[in-house]
């Protein structure tokens, strides 16, 4: 560190090194801001560890010293240098001059720059009127800002309108959809467009622009925040196990047939788990049929006491504390379980099924009237549409991709639009409520605040004579943050502030040198590297 | 972690308890017990010297006992707030010793042995419980011989071998050759004792003590002297010779290699939690793919009645975890664990595809183990005045999923119920939501109150 120290001296235009064992600490940023005001400093390299730790802290403290926050630059001889190097301390020590000598080259050539800020209009859009909209809407209209809610069908409800009792507890899906509806019809705040389709989205978070077709026209609205809850769908395997809707059904049939009342001459159930999923076709496991069928099993089983009901299955997904306990109850009640071997499948034919219990060893011949298919939910077929309408990914499955599977799973890595619900991923009634809110809360970031603020260390179009038009950029940006635009002097690329990451993509592609990063242009870097070779 | 602790509109409160809440939603009243930690946070740097310079050494709760601390310590070494904590069990001037070495280390002038704790008044408009979970203690199952077998460690135990910044740096040592490690140090610390004092011995009789000891032994010497140094080289021989065979031993210890992981330890048990836990069965899949990326010949055997991988892209995961990094998957409960030779641990279980039972040695059994409530939420629900479920964990109902029964009061993770980090995450936002949401009614009451 001493030899840092006396070699940071020797660089040019630096008047003032100092050296401190914990610059992040109180006393380490008064240092920083010390040495701005008493060595009338006009750029500071703090040489440590990552910006991803301290750099808007190192920051704010230049900014209150009164030097502009982004004349500041950090040298990571932490993570890049002594971490990785730690056998080798005279190599580290070579390599931590080479990080400084390049980071004061790059500081000299910084310039002030402001943050950018942009106002966000306190409307949301929430896209699909099911448990989960209805929920995202109700909450943002409760917090006080004013929601559009686009459903596409002639009603409200989604999914919910089909199920029959709600798990564990057997509560009435009806009663329970119809009050959200009641609810959302009421609330002054909430807008509701049935029947509607989301036309066209421009624009980016807190001034969005939509067009919605409606019964009654196209209406315009300028949005603030987009929740995307448009659920999902469910698989019929129409060329499997012998479906044929009546005899061989879905579970969202067999919901059908609960609510009307079973028909009493039935004997005997067979349930047939992960028809459709956990193959090649379908990798993944749809979570919630096991839960489905199970609570389908004991509603049988309750009104038909009579009837014998088998589930087949290979894993019972009877995750957690409520599952599981329905998962005994259901035992209790008389539901029976049969283990089988994805390689020797059951065979359903006029009689019944035939299935080879995994477990036992042996072949069994089940009788059935009734015969349910536990399908998975698919993404929606028009789910591609609408990642190209927002701008925002969906995974290999179809179902929307959202920023970080396990730390910001509500969001989508794009600012402005959330996610909630089905069209995430598959999710139950008490899930989804949960999302619902979730994804509300994550919308009411922007709203709340009235405005986003945004880094000014984005591309920035820094020759436009340069620029073609040729819009490469704008299809390989992650954020949707670029658009080319008719101007006086032809096609040209406008860069959106708000949207834009700064991540340098558009920068490194353009073959014309049109577009560059504030902070990271081609002379701050040519000067790093000038500064590592010449040394 | 960051986040919270810079975010201006939070005011963290760590080391600290809740003990009354009074009022209701939209105005709380709560009273907050912050513990002395003898340290003045907004002094203390974070610079560790005092931990370096104390002398106490404490068994580590962080590292599931498998490393040790000091006296005063940071809960863990990226902690935030970055400040240290003195134990009061622990520390020898806080029990009346003489010490303070820590006082006079710090250059920060931070350490406070009068400190006090110092009781809050909060006024809030709603509260949101998200106290966790505790881990089964799996010596209640007394087949697995978790406390007797020293290879037979829980998931969290895992988790700190396979971390980079654990008590064995990410290498999957087994406990038992950790333990013939620390036995080394101790004897060698012992034989750099013996050796000086022989050398003093050495230095004034002006001979070696083996030469002088053969001597010894044929009655060449009888006086006190002598017989002090024969004394002290026999003491000696008596550290070198276990030293030298558990070295020899030493050479040959190797990372665990052959896997074995138990699901469902102390879950979907009649005898003590019949419920799922529903993370353990992802979190041995990542485990044992850690510890096969890390040790690429390493086997896992996952023993479980259903494994399920029932959130996004799991499915795909556990698949990945089979066909790559050498995990298989049986489908039994294992009935009993025994020892085997070379400390490895004896699987017994019954393998219900083939109905066999079957036993089979591995190098080290890892116990998925339930996710039980938090020790001290039958209190804290007493104190507040929300409802527990039949197994202790935060009431809620399936359409109000993170209201307690208290309303202003609200839940999310563990707390509620065993969930992973995903669905956590977005209870968060769900709860954080329902929170503003009565924050936000309550001010509305207000200005109507005031129209």
């Amino acid at each position: 560190m001493e030899a840092l120290e006396e070699f940071a001296k020797t660089l040019p235009k630096v008047t003032f090194v100092q050296r401190n064992l914990y610059t992040c600490s109180e006393t380490g940023i008064n240092e920083i801001k010390k040495g701005i005001e008493e060595q009338h400093l006009n750029r500071v390299v703090v040489a440590s560890c990552t910006p991803r730790t301290h750099e808007p802290l190192f920051r704010s403290s230049c900014a209150e010293a009164g030097m502009n926050p982004y004349l500041f630059e950090m040298a990571n001889i932490r993570d890049q240098c002594s971490w990785v190097h730690m056998q080798q301390k005279e190599a580290g020590t070579e390599k931590a001059k080479d990080l400084i000598r390049m980071g004061v080259a790059k500081a000299a050539l910084l310039e002030p720059k402001e943050p950018i800020m942009s106002d966000v209009c306190p409307r949301g859009l929430v896209m699909g009127g099911g448990i989960a909209g209805m929920g995202a809407a109700l909450s943002l209209a409760n917090r006080g800002y004013e929601v559009v809610l686009v459903e596409r069908q002639e009603k409200l409800g989604g999914m919910l309108n089909r199920l029959h009792k709600l798990g564990p507890g057997m509560a009435s899906a009806e009663a329970f959809v119809l009050e959200k509806i009641r609810a959302v019809n009421n609330h002054p705040k909430i807008t509701v467009f049935t029947k509607a389709d989301i036309q066209r989205v421009e624009g980016f978070i807190g001034k969005y622009k939509v067009d919605i077709e409606t019964e009654t026209g196209v209406k315009n609205v300028d949005i603030g925040v987009i929740v995307v809850a448009t659920g999902a769908t469910l698989y019929v395997p129409t060329d499997r196990y012998g479906y044929d809707g009546k005899r061989v059904i879905t579970q969202l049939e067999m919901e059908d047939l609960l609510k009307k009342g079973l028909d009493p001459g039935i004997k005997n159930v067979v349930m047939i788990q992960c028809v459709g999923s956990r193959n090649e076709e379908r990798p993944y496991c749809s979570r919630i049929c096991c839960q489905t069928a199970v609570k389908n099993a004991m509603l049988i089983r309750g009104a038909l006491p009579a009837a014998q009901v088998s589930i087949l299955y290979r894993d019972m997904q009877m995750y957690g504390v409520e599952n599981e306990e329905m998962f005994r109850d259901s035992k209790a009640k008389g539901v029976r379980y049969i283990n089988y071997d994805p390689a020797s499948p059951p065979e359903v034919g006029p009689e019944g099924v035939k299935v080879h219990h995994a477990l036992l060893g042996r072949d069994m011949d089940l009788p059935a009237d009734l015969i349910v298919l536990s399908t998975p939910l698919v993404s929606n077929e028009d789910a591609h549409e609408t990642s190209q309408l927002l701008r925002v990914p969906v995974d290999d499955n179809g179902f929307f991709l959202e920023a970080h599977v396990k730390l910001r799973p509500l969001d989508f890595a794009t600012d402005g639009v959330f996610l909630c619900g089905s069209a995430r991923f598959p999710a139950n009634v008490r899930e989804t409520v949960a999302q619902g809110l979730g994804a509300a809360s994550r919308a009411s970031i922007p709203l709340s605040q009235g405005s986003v603020v945004v880094e000014p260390v984005i591309s920035v179009l820094a020759n436009e004579d340069a620029c073609r038009g040729c819009g490469l950029c704008v299809a390989l940006c992650p954020y949707g943050a670029l658009e080319i635009q008719d101007t006086e002097k032809g096609r040209k690329v406008h860069v959106i502030d708000v949207a834009c990451k700064g991540c340098g993509v558009c920068a490194a592609t353009c073959y014309q040198h049109a577009l560059t990063i504030n902070s990271f242009t081609d002379e701050q870097l040519t000067a790093e590297l000038d500064a590592y070779l010449g040394g | 972690m960051l986040d919270v602790g810079r975010h201006p509109n939070i005011d963290l409160l760590t080391y600290s308890e809740v003990e009354k809440v009074e009022g209701k939603a939209g105005a709380f009243r709560v009273t907050v017990r912050k513990k002395a930690r003898y340290v003045e946070a907004d002094k203390c740097t974070g610079c560790g010297a005092c931990s370096e310079t104390c002398p106490t050494i404490v068994p580590d709760a962080y590292e599931e006992g498998l490393g040790t601390r000091k006296a005063i310590y940071p809960l863990f070494a990226q902690g935030i707030p970055s400040t240290r904590t003195i134990d009061p069990d622990y520390c020898r001037q806080l029990n009346g010793k003489k010490c303070g070495i820590c006082a006079k280390t710090c250059q920060a002038d931070a350490i406070n042995f009068d400190q006090k704790d110092q009781m809050l008044d909060l006024e809030v408009a709603s509260i949101i419980v998200a106290v966790g979970y505790d881990v089964f203690d799996p010596s209640r199952i007394p087949e697995y011989r978790y406390q007797e077998l020293p290879n037979v460690v829980t998931a969290i135990q895992f988790e700190r071998l396979l971390s980079a910044s654990g008590p064995t740096g990410g290498h999957v040592d087994r406990p038992s050759d950790l333990a013939v490690e620390a036995d080394i140090k101790e004897l060698e610390k012992k034989e750099k004792k013996s050796a000086k004092a022989l050398a003093r011995f050495e230095e004034k009789h002006g001979e070696a003590s083996e030469p002088f000891y053969n001597k010894f032994k044929t009655g060449a010497y009888d006086d006190e002297d002598h017989k002090k140094w024969a004394e002290k080289y026999e003491a000696h021989l008596a550290i070198l010779e276990p030293l030298e065979e558990m070295k020899k031993r030493a050479e040959s210890f190797a990372p665990a290699r052959k896997l074995a992981f138990i699901q469902c330890v102390g879950s979907r048990d009649f005898r003590f939690y019949p419920f799922c836990s529903g993370y353990c069965c992802m979190h041995s899949i990542k485990e044992a793919i850690i510890a096969n990326e890390h040790e690429p010949e390493t086997t896992s055997t996952i023993f479980g009645m259903d494994i399920r991988a029932v959130g996004k892209g799991f499915e795909e995961y556990k698949i990945r975890g089979g066909n790559k990094s050498g995990i298989t998957y049986v489908r039994g409960r294992v009935a009993e664990i025994t020892a085997g030779p070379n400390h490895n641990p004896v699987v017994i279980y019954e393998d219900t595809k083939e109905r066999k039972v079957k036993a089979e040695e591995f190098e080290m059994v890892i116990l998925a183990t339930a996710c039980a409530p938090s020790n001290g939420i039958i209190d804290l629900s007493s104190l507040i005045g929300f409802e527990l479920d039949d197994y202790h964990f935060v009431k809620t109902s399936p359409l109000s999923p993170v209201d307690t029964t208290v309303p202003g009061i609200f839940v999310c993770g563990c707390a509620e119920s065993p969930m992973d980090v995903p669905e956590s995450v977005a209870q968060a936002s769900s709860a954080a939501e329902r929170a503003a949401e009565t924050a936000f009614q309550e001010d509305r009451e207000k200005e109507k109150a005031v129209a």
